[in-house]
């Protein structure tokens, strides 16, 4: 909305956006901007991820003021939060699921990017910060959860930083580094504490390059198409800024509902028994946002393998733009690749099932396939795919498509596909 | 799309009315869902239920024989609690009101004239003044002395001399008993 | 994308399901109806203090519970008088040495925590023969199962099957992982009087000292579960005033 006629206020602000133009910008890359007018639910996820990411640095402000970080009070402490602080057993409850809601989001928001084709040129560096952005958030939650100094807080700590024992020769000073003891102990606690306060503002600062990356060419949209005029766009205010309203509306509902009623679900009953070092849990199982990559380091008979090839899991994902060899974004054109898209969630799913339990049997099995395909599907699938798939024709623009009210796949002339880099 | 002129413009001015009420209501649901939002986490800096806990102090008076002092804990500071002499009655309620920098009535210090209940610090800036034990300076009104700057008060609790602005506080109490205070 | 969401949908749900106790095929404890269960759940009081006499009179000679506090108990309908009449029993270290220097005991006041039987972990494992009995405030959330467990385990001990190799100072129990637990059968029936009269059966017991444990562990169960309410229902309301608004000013763009 134009500046209204209240007189000394819109003057006030005339003067700094003067001299600090953030009116102007605000104006430009949040009202005006100009998105594609075809943008489905799935695009809601970025915004819900920053609304996320900004609720989790307020809770966990707040829970830092009463929080005690030492390996005698820390246990303590949140019992204190969740018994006698006011409201902080919602404060408490809020940060531990909405960690898990955070994450949720993110993987949703990375599976439409890779569906979609949101990772290739002109974008591939809007990926890549994307990936930075996970990582930073995978490193957040596993200090963050060390915290509370529960069974599983202390045991998941031994077993991941255990980890890097399997680096030849420098292995196990690493470790000793990392904890800064001769196991995990209140230095290590305390410099977690530390850097848990502090990788959130990094990731807030990554999430900001993120977006300016974004906004350099745009939104991706369903059809992968270029836009290639303000016929193909709407202006993000009011059309998604009250698409994406409505979006975190419903997300509240879901985020509430585990908040007010099943608060422990995602968790493990073993972290409300306060860390023993003398005693390990029957079953060391991470929060289940972690289960895939843990599934992947449990699967190698190797353990310097199993190490490289979880964390490989992860860094594999930067490789991305450039193992996906097709002309075409959108999977909505990709026939063959469509399918196997599903493929990689379900063995994603399955990794979690696998990370989850105790590794006998059937678990071991579905745990090395599944490993095996997912590089599968990122070395070999990807790179052949793009290559011998006959894509479909794409639609002339996006709003003949969405004039034509589809996916506008009936138009006879292809659309120009996208340049390769 | 529509061609407005074509359109009844009563009926355009409807629309645009019922949408501008549709986002006046959504924007006056989403202030509402903000500020419920916002209060607990103002809230939550409220002093905890274990530190409320401790807000009173309930204190028995029965061992403390005429002419004792007694020092408790109350909300992290230290109450200075006085079995007053008759003639430490006396001597307090007979000062001339006008001569004191910070003019009280015993009577409007005390609930029973024996019991003076009074928190022990300085109004200057803060220190702990002497008078609690047996052998502490009192100073010259019988009362407290405080060691940091000098401040001297009397047996009700009053600044006398020294750079203190204030008489000594006096913490909201009441008897429970005859011999049991609550503070706080 | 219009392809069937729901399979993969369904089956993250599968592996979300957290797994209970599956230590060797050690059964799954029966659920139980409980006062507190359901969105609308609250704590039966007067259960609740059955259970806390329950606690007092046979666990608490083993098991502390360190989290709670006697002000705590005002929650479960005792009022100020009966809460200090409770603490007042107790006998706890003063938190400052007396003017001689030394540590001394003195009555619990309502802002104490609830005192353990044992001064530290080791005299318990000692007045156990080596076992440690966990502090009870916590265990409910700190078992998969939670209150259907408990119950299970206080209500579950039998005579071990034929074949069965119960190590010398072990009890058979049921729903224990592994089935060997070093606690006795610590109910049995008419342990406890209750002060209203009700029949004091070994599952009752178990019943109630389970609702004061599941108590114990969330006490902001109730504040929780009616600030959800609220929250919900206003969450459903701006979600339609959104999506009404989101469907007009949509209108004229598709």
């Amino acid at each position: 909305m134009a500046q209204t006629s209240l007189g000394a206020t819109s003057r006030i602000i005339r003067w700094i956006d003067h001299r600090l133009p953030f009116v102007a910008m605000l104006q430009r890359e949040l009202y005006d901007y100009p998105t594609p007018r075809n943008l489905s639910y799935w695009w809601n996820f970025g915004s819900l991820s920053g609304i996320m990411l900004v609720v989790m640095i307020v809770t966990g402000i707040f829970l830092a003021m009463q929080y005690t970080p030492h390996a005698d009070l820390a246990f303590d402490s949140v019992e204190r939060i969740m018994r006698d602080v006011d409201w902080g057993w919602m404060l408490r409850y809020a940060h531990m699921n909405g960690a898990s809601m955070f994450f949720a989001l993110v993987y949703i928001h990375l599976f439409r990017g890779l569906y979609y084709g949101s990772y290739k040129q002109p974008r591939e560096l809007l990926w890549i910060l994307g990936v930075i952005i996970l990582i930073l958030m995978i490193m957040t939650a596993f200090m963050g959860y060390v915290l509370p100094w529960g069974q599983m807080s202390y045991w998941a700590a031994t077993v991941i930083t255990n980890l890097f024992s399997a680096i030849p020769l420098i292995g196990q000073s690493i470790v000793t580094f990392l904890w800064g003891g001769f196991t995990v102990g209140n230095p290590t606690l305390n410099r977690f504490y530390a850097l848990h306060y502090l990788l959130p503002f990094v990731i807030l600062a990554v999430v900001l390059l993120h977006l300016i990356a974004l906004h350099r060419f745009g939104s991706n949209n369903p059809l992968g198409i270029d836009k290639r005029g303000p016929q193909d766009t709407l202006p993000f205010h009011p059309y998604f800024t009250i698409k994406d309203l409505f979006g975190l509306a419903v997300f509240l509902l879901i985020y509430s509902f585990f908040v007010f009623y099943a608060p422990n679900f995602l968790g493990s009953s073993d972290n409300y028994i306060p860390a023993n070092p003398m005693q390990t849990p029957n079953h060391i199982v991470p929060e289940w946002y972690l289960l895939p990559y843990y599934a992947i380091l449990r699967s190698v008979p190797n353990k310097l393998l199993g190490v490289i090839l979880a964390f490989g899991s992860i860094f594999l994902m930067f490789l991305v733009p450039w193992l996906d060899t097709s002309p075409v974004r959108s999977a909505r054109f990709r026939p063959v690749y469509k399918w196997v898209f599903w493929l990689l969630v379900i063995d994603v799913i399955a990794l979690g099932w696998v990370g989850a339990n105790p590794p006998e049997g059937l678990v071991v099995t579905v745990g090395q396939i599944a490993t095996l395909y997912y590089f599968v599907h990122f070395l070999v699938l990807f790179p052949v795919i793009g290559k011998l798939e006959r894509p479909r024709p794409l639609p002339a623009s996006i709003a003949a498509a969405v004039l034509q009210g589809g996916t506008g796949a009936r138009l006879g002339t292809a659309g120009a596909p996208v340049a390769k880099p | 799309m529509a061609d407005l002129t074509q359109q009844n413009v009563s009926g355009a001015h409807a629309e645009e009315t019922r949408r501008d009420f549709l986002i006046l209501t959504a924007t006056a649901v989403g202030a509402v869902g903000v500020a419920a939002t916002i209060w607990p986490f103002i809230a939550s800096l409220n002093p905890a239920r274990d530190t409320l806990a401790l807000a009173t102090t309930e204190v028995d008076l029965a061992p403390v024989q005429v002419g004792q002092r007694l020092t408790v804990a109350w909300r992290g500071k230290p109450v200075f609690i006085d079995h007053r002499t008759p003639e430490e009655i006396k001597t307090a309620e007979d000062v001339n009101i006008s001569d004191l920098r910070d003019p009280q009535p015993d009577s409007a210090r005390v609930k029973k004239p024996e019991w003076l209940v009074i928190i022990g610090v300085c109004t200057h800036l803060g220190c702990i003044p002497l008078g609690q034990k047996t052998g502490d300076d009192r100073g010259p009104y019988g009362g407290w002395f405080c060691p940091c700057h000098g401040s001297i008060y009397d047996t009700s609790g009053r600044i006398r001399q020294g750079p203190a602005p204030a008489n000594l506080v006096v913490p909201p109490y009441e008897f429970t008993g005859d011999t049991m205070i609550k503070i706080g | 994308m219009g392809k069937p969401t729901l399979a993969p949908l369904a089956l993250m749900v599968l592996a979300l399901t957290p797994l209970s106790a599956r230590a060797e095929a050690t059964p799954s404890p029966p659920r139980q109806q409980w006062s507190f269960d359901g969105i609308f759940g609250t704590y039966d009081r007067a259960a609740a203090q059955r259970g806390f006499q329950v606690y007092k009179e046979v666990c608490s000679a083993c098991h502390p519970v360190k989290h709670l506090y006697f002000r705590d108990l005002a929650d479960l309908g005792y009022n100020e008088d009966e809460v200090k009449a409770i603490a007042s029993t107790y006998q706890v270290t003063n938190e400052q040495p007396n003017d001689q220097g030394q540590m001394f005991q003195r009555p619990a006041r309502p802002s104490d925590s609830i005192p353990g039987p044992f001064p530290n972990d080791q005299a318990a494992r000692v007045a156990n023969n080596g076992a440690l009995p966990p502090d009870l405030s916590m265990i409910v959330k700190a078992r998969d199962g939670g209150p259907d467990y408990v119950f299970g385990i206080l209500t579950g001990y039998k005579d071990p099957p034929p074949a069965f190799n119960l190590l010398p100072g072990m009890n058979y129990n049921e729903y224990f992982p592994g089935h060997q637990i070093a606690m006795p059968p610590p109910l049995s029936d008419n342990a406890v009087t209750f002060a209203d009269g009700t029949s004091a059966t070994v599952p009752q017991m178990a019943h109630d000292v389970v609702t004061f444990l599941t108590w114990a562990a969330e006490p902001n169960l109730e504040p929780r579960h009616r600030t959800g309410f609220k929250v919900m229902m206003f969450l459903i309301v701006m979600a339609g005033i959104f999506y009404a608004a989101k469907r007009k000013i949509w209108a004229t763009a598709h």
